[in-house]
């Protein structure tokens, strides 16, 4: 498959854009923030997404939802990240939505696809419980009891969870912290008896959560997969994320770099704009073809998704990795080349540093991945 | 069957029945490279054989119209025929200058009479050619060259230095950047003119690298001369006079696509037995299997990312230019990131090989074939426009940015 959007998704992208720029611009997150608004996002304008099939973008048109692939998910994740939108697309559109298509039974596709593609339920996906990412370290219990479990333990960095319905958490059902297998992924109400969730204010302004789970119960009907087989499916949906970040991390890198471009064009001093500087054209010339690097990563990572869901795995680390280590670079290169003004709350490139390193640490950060690369690659 | 398979079962059978058995071990490296000329000595019989049957196809530039020596193919059909290529595992029969630099520039500059005249002994790789740009004060900043060239009727008196010119002295022809007017601004007094290098005026000395090896030559021009016109309507020089500057830069889009593409073989880093695995068997492994040195395996995963996205960037910009976009300022970007990606590479490859890989002479090391290979890419970044001028053209022709 040629490395090059098609022309529908081309057109996706276009839409995207001019809808974001008018609906959600940095400033409408700089309002969420200054109001702390109680959800950090707008529902208003996740229903209108939802109209315009953003929130189903995966989910298939059996269910209701406009079935456009990831590499469609991943343009609007890349859009979204231009304008650093606020919205549940991430944990409900991509992760939940990738979760069900790919692990659940009829009965659980047909009782939430159609929700999450009509935008009406929210979902949460529930992973790690250390300040760094490990699928395969999870101690979260999920003992036998009776025909069912029990779920207990501690949960962090739940994007989304402090507005979520439902969560999809990863206990273990067998072995001990530190091994892929006996883990098992459970479909559990957020209302459920002994779920409490903590929103956590993040460095970004948009939310997650901590979330305890104490002795809640789930039946066999709530298990998403196999018992015990979890990891890899978890695997899965995970890529899925890694791959929507760095998509979002592409949009963000490319807009704080085009803001600094455009800053080096017009800010004058020593009498001639800084642009001229050839200190500065240079650092600009080579972050320019990292994120050209980026770009090439991020979209082979989605067709791949799309065309071989079950190898995509190294592919999706890469561009996790190359996606986090340069958006770090392009957000800390804009503030440098901004000067004072790039240090000031009111100007907006440091909402970017900012969700850009939240983002880069989600789900695996550059040495998450290239461990795990060079480890799939035999060193 | 479609035409296209019909060509490829062809092109099997004749590539089976034409190439010489020692001719199929897939390329085998630098030294059995055939690059042609008045000088070639044929390694073996093969060599010329698979030379000549190739030539006579017009395979040895299938691209080529069939009129100037090519195979007249198509881009897919060339494709095929690479693919069997690759397949049998045939060498490419030649190698040389006037394939990846002169043919291009001659095919969209030069005229009816030119491509007659110069393009057919390219391809059957009688000629062999080099290139004269660089000179000892123009090199990053080439417009400036000096090299004289005056009008002198019926021909051409040409007085100057060239210096960094590839195998000049293995070379037959020179095509030549000269200085047609010397009043004209920098850019718009440079003619691109063809000189014959059997001449009294014309001599040649290899410079000895770092590598110990001399690839490059300085090339002395002391009242050499070429005629106005090398046959009946052939022109000495190559478009417009006075406009050989706009040759000059196509041809270097050209080679600095060359030299990223191939950049020093990035194909290699992630192919299936990559550096890290290489760096393991010779360093070691910890328990458990990971290369025993962890910061040498953290530097050796930070090129597998930047270098397996590098080619995914090459993938692009290829599937890009096919479907109409994209720009042509993105070859400074390869070449930038090409070059120094493959000097990293080596510098990970000595950092491995340690002490074992510094011996520059004996068996153990052919002669320090790595060492040699390790200094030879500090050459990437420089020859054909350095990695800053390269940043330069980033900075100007895709960001805009003022005063670049």
């Amino acid at each position: 498959m040629p490395l090059v959007l098609t022309e529908e998704q081309e057109m996706l992208k276009e839409s995207a854009r001019g809808f974001l720029d008018e609906k959600a611009p940095v400033a409408a997150l700089r309002k969420l923030r200054d109001a702390n608004d109680p959800d950090g996002f707008s529902r208003d304008l996740w229903k209108e997404m939802a109209e315009m099939g953003w929130a189903g973008i995966l989910v298939s048109e059996e269910h209701g939802g406009a079935d456009f692939g990831f590499v469609g998910a991943g343009v609007l994740a890349e859009e979204m990240g231009r304008t650093l939108t606020a919205s549940p697309f991430l944990s409900t559109s991509i992760l939940a939505a990738t979760a069900l298509k790919k692990l659940g039974t009829d009965t659980q596709k047909q009782a939430n696809l159609p929700n999450i593609a009509a935008g009406e339920t929210l979902f949460a996906l529930a992973v790690d419980e250390h300040r760094k990412h490990g699928p395969a370290k999870i101690a979260m219990a999920a003992e036998k009891h009776g025909n069912g479990f029990k779920l207990s333990g501690d949960k962090t960095f739940v994007a989304d969870g402090h507005v979520a319905d439902k969560i999809i958490v990863a206990a273990r059902s067998a072995g001990a912290a530190g091994e892929t297998k006996g883990l098992t992924l459970f479909l559990v109400d957020a209302k459920s008896k002994g779920v409490s969730v903590e929103r956590t204010q993040m460095v970004d302004s948009r939310n997650t959560a901590r979330i305890k789970f104490d002795g809640v119960e789930a039946t066999g009907d709530d298990v998403l997969g196999e018992v015990d087989g979890g990891y890899m499916a978890l695997e899965g949906v995970l890529n899925a994320g890694r791959a929507g970040l760095a998509a979002e991390m592409s949009g963000s890198a490319q807009q704080a770099f085009a803001m600094t471009v455009n800053y080096l064009k017009e800010r004058k001093q020593f009498g001639t704009e800084i642009g001229t500087f050839q200190a500065l054209q240079h650092r600009a010339a080579h972050l320019y073809s990292e994120i050209e690097l980026v770009k090439s990563a991020v979209l082979k990572a989605l067709q791949e998704l799309d065309a071989n869901y079950g190898m995509a795995g190294p592919i999706c680390s890469l561009a996790k990795a190359k996606a986090g280590d340069v958006a770090k670079l392009a957000s800390q290169e804009a503030v440098q080349m901004h000067g004072g003004i790039g240090m000031t709350d009111e100007y907006d490139i440091g909402f970017y540093m900012k969700r850009i390193r939240v983002a880069q640490e989600m789900f695996g950060d550059w040495s998450f991945h290239a461990d795990r690369l060079a480890q799939m690659r035999g060193y | 069957m479609s035409d296209l398979e019909t060509f490829r079962e062809e092109t099997r059978a004749w590539l089976e029945a034409n190439c010489p058995e020692e001719m199929r071990d897939g390329g085998a490296g630098e030294d059995n490279i055939c690059w042609g000329g008045k000088q070639w000595k044929f390694q073996s019989e093969a060599q010329k054989t698979w030379l000549d049957r190739m030539a006579a196809k017009g395979w040895t530039v299938p691209a080529w119209p069939k009129d100037y020596g090519g195979g007249g193919l198509s881009k897919e059909e060339v494709k095929v025929l690479k693919d069997e290529m690759r397949n049998l595992k045939c060498r490419s029969p030649l190698e040389s200058f006037g394939i990846w630099m002169l043919g291009p520039a001659l095919l969209k500059y030069g005229t009816h009479e030119q491509k007659l005249h110069f393009l057919p002994p390219i391809a059957r790789g009688e000629i062999r050619w080099c290139q004269g740009y660089s000179e000892p004060n123009a090199g990053s900043d080439l417009a400036s060259l000096q090299c004289k060239c005056e009008d002198k009727g019926d021909s051409w008196l040409i007085n100057g230095q060239k210096i960094w010119t590839s195998y000049a002295d293995k070379s037959d022809w020179i095509f030549v950047l000269v200085r047609t007017d010397p009043k004209a601004t920098k850019h718009t007094g440079i003619s691109f003119i063809l000189v014959d290098m059997e001449q009294k005026g014309v001599s040649t000395k290899p410079i000895k690298l770092i590598s110990g090896n001399s690839p490059f030559c300085e090339t002395f021009f002391d009242d050499a001369t070429a005629p106005k016109e090398h046959a009946p309507g052939v022109s000495a020089i190559v478009g417009e006079i006075n406009r050989g500057w706009d040759v000059a830069k196509y041809l270097l889009t050209h080679e600095r696509e060359m030299i990223s593409g191939g950049a020093g073989s990035v194909g290699n880093a992630m192919s299936s037995r990559g550096l890290g695995q290489v760096a393991a068997d010779e360093v070691g492994r910890e328990e458990g299997g990971r290369l025993a040195d962890p910061l040498l395996r953290a530097k050796i995963a930070q090129a597998e990312v930047d270098g397996w996205a590098f080619l995914l960037t090459l993938e692009r910009m290829k599937d890009e230019a096919k479907a109409g976009q994209g720009t042509g300022a993105n070859s400074s970007m390869l070449k930038y990131y090409g070059t120094e990606y493959n000097k990293r590479r080596f510098e990970i490859l000595m950092d491995m090989g340690g002490s074992d890989e510094l011996e520059w002479e004996g068996e153990r090391t052919a002669d320090g074939k790595r060492a040699r290979n390790w200094l030879r890419t500090k050459a990437n970044s420089i020859e054909g426009g350095t990695s800053e001028v390269q940043l330069n053209i980033i900075a100007k022709r895709i960001l805009d940015l003022p005063g670049a």
